[in-house]
């Protein structure tokens, strides 16, 4: 059997970072989230919020540890599977994620354990000041990445060398074309993501009626937060399109299945984009209107899949389904935001079980949207690893496949038992609810002391995080 | 520009070589206390170690990510040709990291049924330790290149020596966190690693004569750069002071008078440096023995200026937060307290 090592890198790349980013886009927006909280506590004293707090953490913590050891995985990925790609853009990447160490890993990391276990070791004030660190720093995370990835599809600020790419201009390297539009849409896909999870929890104790305080603030933020982040995201993500039409032109008209440049586009809305015939079958589509949303003009015109020769073009069914999926739960979120604000606001919204039973379940919707917006972006440059510089075919590493296959499949069973397991922990926890609320007979102060007499130790140990 | 294509690349190399012995120290002994595990079934005493550590570990772990990075930053080049070479003990060591992070959080969160956290957590710690031995064998028995590129097989990392590296590098960091572990806790458990880390100094000191001996007598350059003159009289202070660290460590672990829980896992960090610099000595000026020197790996002039602006300010920076966030969380953890 001749395997092909790239294919098998590609898969592994795509497999560990998908991974990994479930976690991130879930703990930047907790740690906001849950600096928030603290914030609010310290004005208010409400302790309801403390207890969120408390809550919130400890489920931050679980993620975050997932967070850390498949973002460990993929840095050396970079050299173990990749290494053509680390020799010719390690001058320009390198630092971006080196600076990413530097300011960003250590500060979520080292603060992280002030912020986990500082509860009733420091000052409040020192420890709201840890969570703020730490939600800076995953901030600062997500902006170094996002730069290194946005330059690997809009290189600027660089010069080529015997096939080397070396740095020119540090500014247009980190502030390439398409940064400002990828951080703003990832980072308002982060919020979002954890508002919805948020949202979706408050409902859930809402229905099973239970930590009815906790859950009307979480189901106020959540929703708040929806309302505001889902319209938002759809404005960045137009512009963040119109950015790409710029300068990846073939991506653009994979995401939209558009084979022939000559004509105005229609908005496919569903299709089976046939890469073989060069046209799409069962369409269902509306006249012109991706024309208008790309060029402003229904008689616009911009590039199709024809005008690409057939090697550079990225592969169309994933990139046009996946874009769908993105948009999609773009508009369903929107919607939820606009009905929970107006049950919000003629108060019916903590007693619309209607409204309630859905949105408990709708907790994973922000992951699969970002999950397939990565995959629009990542599968549409392909053929490229970096537009226009370095294809990905030649970016693999000198090791054989069977070594890559071999490690990939060990990625697979260790992945999907442990981050499974993790995913099951944090719905258990949440199933727990936050400790010391009201509906918690059994309930101390939250600073009670330790006392061995409580309970079996195991619960003890809980109540201290 | 001359001038500083000579220092930069040097200076790079001091800065990796710092957050790598950064890495060895401080995630030396928390991998060192999961290869404790086997030999404490207690719960409690197992909740206890975990809990000297709860607060560090993820700091401690983004050193590896420094170090990895940093060679990424600076040597790109080397860092193409390493990781190939030693991709399969690489790999086998980032999974076995995934296990033993994740059952930090995940060990609290299953009680009571945390016993597969347990072993991850102990497995994960071992695997990963040998690996890095393994690794740092491979690197100094020395890659194959051709045209800047890796050339060996997927196995060539796979000798004698290297495997005898990965038990050292076990011992090692076992005799870190029995020693950490003497300075943290008290009572019982503080006793009990007192009781151990004797016998795994001395295992150490086995480790190190041995392979003192075993890389001069196989690779020339090694024995080139020890063994002649005037080497052998400006080196000679190396292995003084490594006897010197072990008996000061022995003595505050044994002695009746001078018996203390701080100097020995002072003195065994000390020995760990010293084995270091002479690992060091052993290989300077070459980035990947025995071809290719750090100018020649250097990545280009203006990304290793960029970077190390960001590192000369940053690092003070990291280094101070990180001793502020030990001091806050000082002293020992009385038996039963928890963090957690
Ligand atoms: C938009 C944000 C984002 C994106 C696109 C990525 N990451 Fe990530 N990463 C984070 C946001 C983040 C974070 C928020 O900073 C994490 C997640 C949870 C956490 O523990 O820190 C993190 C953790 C994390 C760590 C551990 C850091 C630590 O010890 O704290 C490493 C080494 C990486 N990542 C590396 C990568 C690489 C090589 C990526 C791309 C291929 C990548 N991440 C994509
Ligand atoms: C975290 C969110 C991300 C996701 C979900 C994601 C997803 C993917 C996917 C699906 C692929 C495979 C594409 C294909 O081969 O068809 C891929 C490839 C790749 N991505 Fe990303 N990506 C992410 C972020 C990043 C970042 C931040 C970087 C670099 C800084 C990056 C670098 C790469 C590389 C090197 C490859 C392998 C080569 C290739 O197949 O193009 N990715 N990614
Ligand atoms: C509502 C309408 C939305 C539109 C019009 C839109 C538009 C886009 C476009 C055009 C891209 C591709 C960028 C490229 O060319 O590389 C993209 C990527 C992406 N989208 Fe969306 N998006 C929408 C909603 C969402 C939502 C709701 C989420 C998540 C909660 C999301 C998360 C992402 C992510 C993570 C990426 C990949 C990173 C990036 O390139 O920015 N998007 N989006």
């Amino acid at each position: 059997m001749d395997l092909d090592p790239v294919l098998l890198a590609r898969i592994q790349f795509a497999f560990t970072v998908s991974f990994h980013i479930i976690f991130p886009s879930f703990t930047i927006g907790l740690a906001a989230f849950i600096a928030t909280l603290l914030v609010r506590w310290q004005m208010t004293g409400r302790d309801h919020l403390y207890r969120l707090a408390r809550f919130w953490t400890k489920i931050f913590a679980v993620s975050f540890a997932m967070g850390v050891v498949s973002g460990i995985v993929l840095s050396y990925q970079f050299g173990t599977n990749w290494s053509k790609f680390s020799d010719v853009t390690g001058n320009v990447i390198g630092p971006l994620i080196g600076y990413e160490v530097l300011t960003a890993f250590f500060l979520e990391a080292t603060f992280l354990g002030v912020m986990l276990f500082g509860w009733d070791k420091v000052p409040a004030k020192l420890h709201v000041t840890a969570a703020i660190l730490v939600a800076v720093g995953t901030s600062l995370s997500a902006f170094w990445i996002l730069s290194a990835n946005s330059w690997m599809h809009t290189p600027t600020g660089h010069g080529i060398k015997d096939g080397i790419a070396y740095p020119v201009d540090w500014l247009k390297i980190i502030f390439n074309p398409s940064f400002p539009y990828r951080f703003a849409h990832m980072f308002t896909a982060a919020y979002l993501t954890t508002s919805v999870v948020i949202a979706a929890v408050g409902a859930r104790y809402l229905l099973a009626n239970t930590f009815h305080e906790e859950a009307k603030t979480m189901m106020r933020m959540g929703l708040g937060m929806i309302a505001l982040l889902a319209p938002l995201q759809l404005v960045i993500g137009d512009m963040h399109g119109l950015n790409t039409a710029k300068y990846q032109p073939a991506k653009v008209a994979a995401m939209e299945a558009h084979w022939d440049g000559a004509k105005p586009a229609d908005l496919v809305l569903f299709a089976i984009p046939n890469e073989i015939e060069e046209r799409n079958d069962y369409e269902v589509a509306i006249p012109n209107l991706a024309s208008f949303i790309i060029t402003h003009d229904t008689q616009g015109l911009f590039p199709g899949l024809k005008d690409f020769a057939p090697q550079d073009r990225p592969p169309v069914k994933p990139v046009f389904y996946a874009f769908r999926a993105m948009v999609g739960i773009g508009m369903a979120l929107i919607a939820i935001g606009l009905v929970g604000v107006f049950l919000w606001f003629t108060g019916r919204l903590f007693q619309a079980r209607w409204f309630l039973k859905p949105l408990s379940y709708t907790w994973p919707l922000g992951f699969i949207a970002i999950l397939a917006g990565w995959w629009v972006t990542e599968t549409g440059r392909q053929p490229w690893l970096v537009t226009g510089l370095l294809r990905t075919v030649d970016a693999i590493s000198p090791v054989s496949a069977g070594a890559v296959l071999t490690s990939l499949i060990l990625f697979v069973l260790v992945y999907s038992s442990v981050f499974s397991m993790g995913i099951y922990y944090i719905n258990r926890l949440i199933e727990k609810g936050p400790l010391g609320a009201a509906t918690d007979i059994d309930a101390g102060l939250p600073s009670r002391p330790l006392s061995a007499a409580t309970k079996a130790t195991h619960d003890a140990i809980e109540i201290k995080r | 520009m001359e001038d500083i294509t000579y220092w930069l690349p040097l200076v790079w190399a001091a800065l990796l070589a710092t957050a790598v012995a950064l890495y060895i120290v401080l995630d030396g002994f928390d991998l060192g206390l999961g290869i404790l595990f086997p030999l404490a079934p207690e719960e409690t005493r197992r909740d206890t170690m975990m809990n000297t550590v709860a607060p560090f570990w993820d700091g401690n772990e983004t050193w590896l990510i420094l170090g990895g990075g940093g060679l990424f930053v600076a040597f790109p080049k080397a860092y193409s040709i390493i990781m190939p070479a030693i991709y399969i003990p690489m790999i086998v060591m980032l999974l076995a990291l995934v296990f033993r992070g994740v059952a930090f959080e995940f060990r609290w969160v299953s009680k009571p049924r945390h016993g597969v956290w347990d072993l991850a957590f102990l497995g994960g710690s071992i695997v990963a330790s040998f690996s890095q031995g393994v690794i740092l064998g491979a690197l100094l028995q020395g890659i194959a290149v051709e045209n800047g590129a890796y050339a060996g097989g997927s196995f060539d990392w796979l000798t004698p020596f290297a495997l005898f590296c990965g038990l050292c590098v076990v011992i090692g960091y076992a005799l870190l966190g029995a020693t950490w572990l003497i300075m943290k806790t008290e009572g019982d458990t503080a006793e009990w690693a007192r009781k151990l880390a004797t016998p795994l100094l001395f295992a150490m000191l086995a480790c190190l004569v041995v392979v003192s001996l075993w890389t001069p007598l196989t690779l020339p350059r090694i024995a080139e750069r020890w063994f002649s003159w005037p080497n052998l009289f400006w080196l000679s202070p190396i292995p003084l002071l490594t006897a010197f660290a072990a008996f000061r460590c022995w003595v505050g672990l044994e002695s009746l008078n001078k018996r203390s829980d701080i100097t020995p896992f002072i003195w065994s960090i000390v020995l760990f440096m010293l084995c270091y610099v002479g690992l060091m000595i052993s290989n300077v000026p070459y980035l990947i023995p025995p071809t290719l020197t750090v100018w020649d790996l250097a990545g280009h002039p203006s990304a290793q200026l960029f970077s190390l602006v960001g590192a000369l300010i940053m690092l003070p920076v990291i280094l101070g937060y990180t001793v502020f966030v030990y001091w806050t969380f000082r002293g020992k953890l009385k038996p039963g307290e928890g963090y957690h």
